[in-house]
């Protein structure tokens, strides 16, 4: 197959972290670890973690496990 | 990227709610066994279960119900075609298994004497049990893997059992798969394997059109019964869909299993109940479609004529147990239950055997038709199991392997297969510019809906089978950008060959059987003169997949004539109203 072209097609997605409350920069992985669709990252620029991936199932273990209440869960737009 | 080989004597793959227990008895069965349970999420977090479950769907409790009531139960309302000794294995175990759970410190609802709170919600019996601190399940099961000192491997996803053929037949010898933070492949020789990898939950794609607005938790994508199928196992009731009534959109249960002990019920438009019993079959959701094709839907739950603590009650259990995203859901729409019915549909198709019945083929002690090789939860053929049965027949799973064990040692593995493999796996990786797992997966999804939703008509489905047959090629063209989007690409394989299970297993059964799980337009009618058996598949040595009939063992349980029918009867009887003068 010939090379594909790819698209950016932006997204909104339903997990977002409280920067101010985030503490990914002290080695905390908890809502990354958690996740059963491993869609959350830590972003090293800034050191808080992130949703990469928008394959959210709105399960909710990293909202629950969050030791800082950083994380907020919304149920994705598509289904809102 | 590496290669890491390791050697095991019991290998679990699966670390949901059947994987964890077959790991702690395989164990317990002999301390002195290497046991390692992989899973492709967290152990902590991963399944059906993640976030816990609201209660006990099945449970057999002496003085509420006898293992034989059970039996008949489950025999009636999966219209005759079950392994009765399968059912019995699992209902004499019932009541041991819950005792255990309580011991570990799950919390059972019980009434002021301290018996177990049984509800009624299925047809005929009574067998669901409420759990109101649910959602520390996984918590429990974690403590007790660790004391039993089960290696964990997590991130780790399966994608091909290894087998050694010799004369006395076929048998596992290992799991290989990659890691998805990595893509690390790796090779794991083991004495005996248990899929409990869960159901085929991404097959349909959900009306919202979300990848990941499944009902079942997306990872279970039909991984478990890919590598069932791929190993030479026998697989059955594979037309035998998974059909759920769920709150529309969000694809969640309505959960009349929680609230109908509390008053509330399934209602047409007019509020009207249409339907006798709310618990899952195939003939209810033929009700419900029929409801929805007579022009009198949507389908409702009905709590807003409830007192208001008692919705209080509800609203505390399932806005914190099981999806406790249901909450904010409601809230975004503006439905509080005290004032507006909450409005449903019918989800996608999937294959659950916890729900439903398709599923690997095991027997009554989790054995496949490999040897060596274990099924058990949702993903193993023991119809209408839900998580009590994934948790009785993942301690049969255990103890079984570890049974085999003690006369096995390590089968052969053969290099050329795991190169082969090893090069599947790491293929999309190595490829640029080629078709996104995403794309992939919407379109074979979509197509899935539109030839393989019930009613099954046999021109869509031949149409199906040539679109999955194109789409088996354009596997060959996935690319993935990161180990991640990799898992992905490799669940795109699981997903397609679950299609096309799902498309050759309804073609080969021609009659309508399960109300609408196999509703055949073309033949309508149930037909037990040639149909009263089991439909298998499996791979032949040529590599091709084939169906045939298996027959029903004797029962050991008998039905009575009067008795067979009694969930073709679910539909309200009305009394007509006097007309007026």
């Amino acid at each position: 197959m010939s090379k594909t072209p790819l698209a950016f097609t932006p997204s909104t997605v339903p997990v977002t972290i409280d920067p101010e409350k985030c503490i990914a920069d002290k080695g905390c992985t908890v809502c990354i670890d958690v996740c059963p669709l491993d869609v959350l990252a830590v972003d090293m620029a800034k050191g808080t973690a992130y949703m990469k991936f928008d394959e959210c199932w709105y399960c909710m273990p990293c909202e629950r496990d969050c030791p800082t209440g950083a994380v907020r869960v919304e149920i994705p737009y598509l289904l809102r | 990227m590496q290669t890491h080989e390791r050697e095991y004597d019991v290998v679990i793959v699966g670390g949901g709610t059947a994987g964890p227990m077959a790991a702690i008895k395989a164990k317990q069965s002999d301390p002195q066994l290497r046991v390692l349970l992989i899973e492709k999420a967290a152990v902590r977090r991963s399944g059906a279960i993640s976030m816990g479950m609201d209660g006990l769907n099945n449970a057999v409790i002496p003085g509420h119900a006898t293992p034989e009531q059970y039996v008949r139960e489950i025999t009636i309302a999966n219209d005759g075609i079950v392994n009765q000794r399968t059912l019995m294995a699992y209902a004499t175990n019932s009541f041991e298994t819950i005792e255990e759970l309580d011991k570990w410190g799950v919390r059972f609802e019980k009434d002021e004497t301290g018996d177990y709170a049984v509800k009624k919600v299925h047809h005929m019996g009574s067998y669901v049990l409420p759990m109101p601190n649910g959602h520390d399940i996984k918590k429990v099961l974690y403590r007790q893997l660790k004391r039993a000192r089960v290696e964990i491997t997590n991130r780790l996803v399966a994608t091909r059992l290894l087998v050694s053929d010799s004369s006395a037949g076929r048998r596992v010898s290992g799991v290989m798969g990659f890691d998805c933070r990595s893509a690390d492949f790796h090779v794991i020789r083991a004495k005996a394997v248990v899929l409990a990898c869960g159901a085929a939950g991404r097959l349909g794609l959900p009306a919202s059109g979300y990848l990941f607005g499944t009902y079942e938790n997306p990872t279970n994508a039909g991984d478990g019964y890919s590598m069932a199928y791929h190993a030479g196992a026998e697989l059955s009731g594979i037309e035998c869909f998974q059909i759920n009534p769920l709150i529309k959109d969000y694809n969640g249960p309505a959960c009349a299993y929680v609230t109908g002990p509390f008053g509330g019920y399934t209602t047409n438009a007019q509020g009207q109940r249409f339907i006798e019993c709310d618990y899952w079959s195939g003939q209810m959701m033929w009700e419900f479609f029929q409801e929805l094709q007579g022009g009198k839907g949507p389908v409702f739950l009905k709590l807003d004529h409830l007192a208001d603590e008692t919705i209080t009650a509800i609203e505390q259990i399932l806005h914190t147990n099981e999806r406790p995203s249901r909450g904010r859901f409601h809230t975004g729409r503006g439905t509080d239950y005290r004032q507006r019915m909450v409005e449903m549909h019918i989800s996608e198709i999937g294959l659950c055997s916890g729900h439903s019945a398709s599923g690997v083929w095991v027997d009554e002690r989790a054995q496949t038709t490999v040897a060596g090789l274990h099924a058990a939860g949702d993903m193993a053929c023991v119809p209408h199991n839900y998580m009590l049965g994934a948790f009785v027949y993942g301690r049969f799973a255990g103890e079984s392997s570890a049974q085999f064990c003690a006369n096995h040692e390590l089968a052969a593995t053969d290099e050329e297969v795991i190169e082969r493999e090893r090069q599947r796996v790491w293929a999309p990786l190595q490829r640029e510019g080629g078709l996104p797992p995403n794309q992939v997966e919407y379109k074979l999804r979509r197509m899935v809906n539109d030839y393989l939703q019930p009613p099954k008509v046999t021109r869509k489905m031949e149409l199906g089978l040539e679109r999955f047959e194109a789409i088996r090629e354009d596997l060959d063209h996935l690319s993935a950008r990161d180990p991640h989007e990799l898992m992905r690409a490799l669940e795109v394989h699981a997903i397609r060959d679950c299609a096309e299970m799902a498309a050759r297993a309804s073609l080969f059964r021609t009659e309508s059987r399960w109300g609408l799980y196999h509703a055949r337009v073309d033949f309508p009618h149930r037909n037990d003169a040639e149909w009263f058996c089991h439909v298998q598949l499996q791979q032949n040595e040529r590599g091709e997949m084939t169906c045939f009939k298996r027959a029903i063992e004797p029962y050991i349980i008998p039905i009575a004539v009067d008795e067979r029918d009694a969930y073709q009867q679910l539909r309200t009887q009305v009394t007509a109203a006097p007309v007026a003068a």
